[in-house]
């Protein structure tokens, strides 16, 4: 980051791009919609990030044999750049922030509520980059699958607006997306959706599951050591 | 500092898309963990694949090795304490300086940022670094690129250091003073070395493994190879010079016209006889690595042929 800066303008200008149109398009009207979806969308890209990052410095640089070959587990190098690519994220979450006081306006619990779910998304994707960065062979490959998983899982989804402006039978495809449940639950806890007590809890339980089988599957079945 | 034993039985890897080709085969080593233990061989002859079974980072597909008594598989997690590496087309990540990449490594081994701050620029000090510890590793020359890397495991605390052909494409000079900070290095610590350049194992080995299509042709210091080999003595004869008849050796010859007799010591001095008492140009020297590798590679070659 020191060394490159320009790297930063990327993560600023990737979220709030899409702010940007909404808040255009809809006259400002969704735009505390938008600022939650650009905090969901941030915290997601971070695992797409850290999938290229992880398979360009294992493919590239051989840096994960140097890693395997060392003391050093599999759980503290994936937290290790994980950390990293959340501090390129750093100057487009502050701008969001600031933009979330002003436009939301949010209460204790609310902040609670919301960070635990872009901590969840955070997770998600943590553990798909990483599982997928284990399997690549190739840069090429890695950067088309990291784009491929943020157009399916950040852009398509309605995380920048809510689910009642897509059509009814697109929204089921929409739920095979965790991103979906994210923004149900931060639009609902800041009032922008309406969402049943069990809406809440049924989105609130399929994302902690999500969240828990990707863990398991990046534990058990990323190759650390190749076969 | 390791001080027991490498020990591999019939260790055998194939790859799942390479048809069922060995990548290694039945590769059985027993030698002590110190010095330096050199591994030469041809492109594809399995020295990567071997390093990387020995070094926790491929799994075998059947049989064992250990270091010091610490199986590779099933203690991998224990033999990582002691080990490091710096892999076979390992590159310096462009954007960091050569102290950054020392710091960042000694950090995921679990040393503090003062602690391995210190170390970094000690140890880059050391390698001739220290001016260039905080320039951009895409400033510096292959050499000074080579010379991070290996600073990064000098640096560390292992024991255990795995170089995969750490001095490929570099220039003569650098090449020499890398191997200068590698006989530095396993002073006290156990360097597993692959390398193409025989001259390299030849300077620097304690022991060498000759592999060859997956297996291990030859094992032993330099001594013990050559003992290995019936022909001991290597005469070589100028162009234009008649060659002898060589009864118990062999006669190559170079495009240049040079003759190379591979034989044994009496027959080498009854030959150096003659090519005196005929004025013929000609010296005469104990076989080299060169010689010793390419007599058990072809060996290798008709050994499998007849398989």
């Amino acid at each position: 980051m020191k060394n490159y800066p320009v790297v930063l303008i990327n993560t600023v200008l990737s979220p709030l791009s899409f702010l940007l149109l909404i808040a255009f398009v809809t006259k400002g009207q969704l735009l505390p919609d938008a600022i939650e979806g650009g905090f969901i969308m941030s915290m997601f890209n971070s695992g797409t990030s850290l999938q290229g990052d992880l398979a360009h410095l294992k493919n590239d640089f051989k840096l994960q044999d140097m890693v395997v070959s060392s003391p050093t587990s599999p759980a503290a190098y994936v937290t290790g750049m994980a950390l990293a690519e959340v501090i390129y994220s750093t100057p487009a979450l502050a701008v969001l922030t600031v933009l979330a006081a002003i436009y939301i306006h949010p209460g204790p619990l609310q902040v609670l509520e919301l960070v635990s779910v872009f901590l969840l998304m955070f997770l998600t994707s943590i553990a798909i980059g990483y599982t997928l960065s284990t399997f690549s062979s190739d840069i090429v490959q890695s950067f088309a699958f990291s784009r491929l998983i943020s157009t399916l899982f950040s852009t398509l989804p309605p995380v920048y607006y809510p689910i009642t402006y897509i059509p009814l039978p697109f929204r089921y495809a929409a739920y095979l997306s965790p991103t979906t449940y994210a923004a149900e639950i931060s639009q609902s806890a800041t009032g922008l959706l309406s969402l049943s007590t069990a809406g809440t809890a049924l989105a609130w339980v399929v994302l902690l599951v999500t969240t828990a089988i990707l863990a398991v599957v990046a534990a058990k079945k990323a190759r650390w050591r190749e076969v | 500092m390791a001080s027991g034993e490498l020990s591999c039985k019939g260790l055998t890897k194939v790859y799942s898309a390479s048809n069922g080709r060995k990548a290694l085969d039945s590769v059985d080593v027993r030698i002590p963990s110190r010095g330096i233990f050199s591994l030469i061989g041809m492109n594809g002859a399995g020295k990567t694949t071997l390093v990387r079974i020995l070094a926790t980072q491929l799994e075998p597909t059947s049989g064992a090795a250990s270091i010091d008594g610490i199986d590779v598989v099933s203690q991998a997690a224990r033999l990582r304490e002691r080990i490091a590496t710096v892999p076979q087309e390992a590159r310096t990540v462009p954007w960091m300086t050569p102290k950054q990449t020392v710091l960042s490594y000694l950090m995921w081994r679990g040393t503090s940022y003062a602690d391995a701050s210190a170390k970094a620029s000690e140890v880059l000090g050391r390698v001739g670094l220290g001016q260039q510890e905080n320039v951009l590793t895409r400033r510096l020359s292959g050499g000074m690129k080579r010379k991070t890397l290996v600073a990064t495991v000098l640096a560390s605390e292992a024991d255990i250091v795995f170089l995969d052909e750490p001095t490929t494409g570099l220039d003569p000079i650098s090449r020499k003073e890398l191997w200068a900070y590698l006989g530095t290095l396993a002073k006290d610590r156990f360097v597993i070395l692959t390398t193409h350049y025989l001259e390299e194992a030849e300077e620097l080995a304690s022991c060498i493994g000759i592999m060859h299509m997956g297996r291990l042709v030859g094992l032993g210091s330099l001594d013990d190879l050559r003992a290995s080999v019936k022909q001991q003595y290597s005469i070589r004869i100028s162009a234009g010079s008649a060659v002898p008849e060589v009864k118990e050796g062999a006669v190559t010859r170079s495009r240049s016209g040079e003759a190379q007799i591979l034989t044994t010591e009496a027959e080498a001095y009854g030959l150096s006889r003659l090519l005196l008492d005929a004025g013929a140009k000609f010296s005469m020297s104990k076989i080299s690595l060169d010689d010793i590798f390419f007599h058990l590679v072809n060996r290798g070659d008709d050994e499998v042929s007849r398989r």
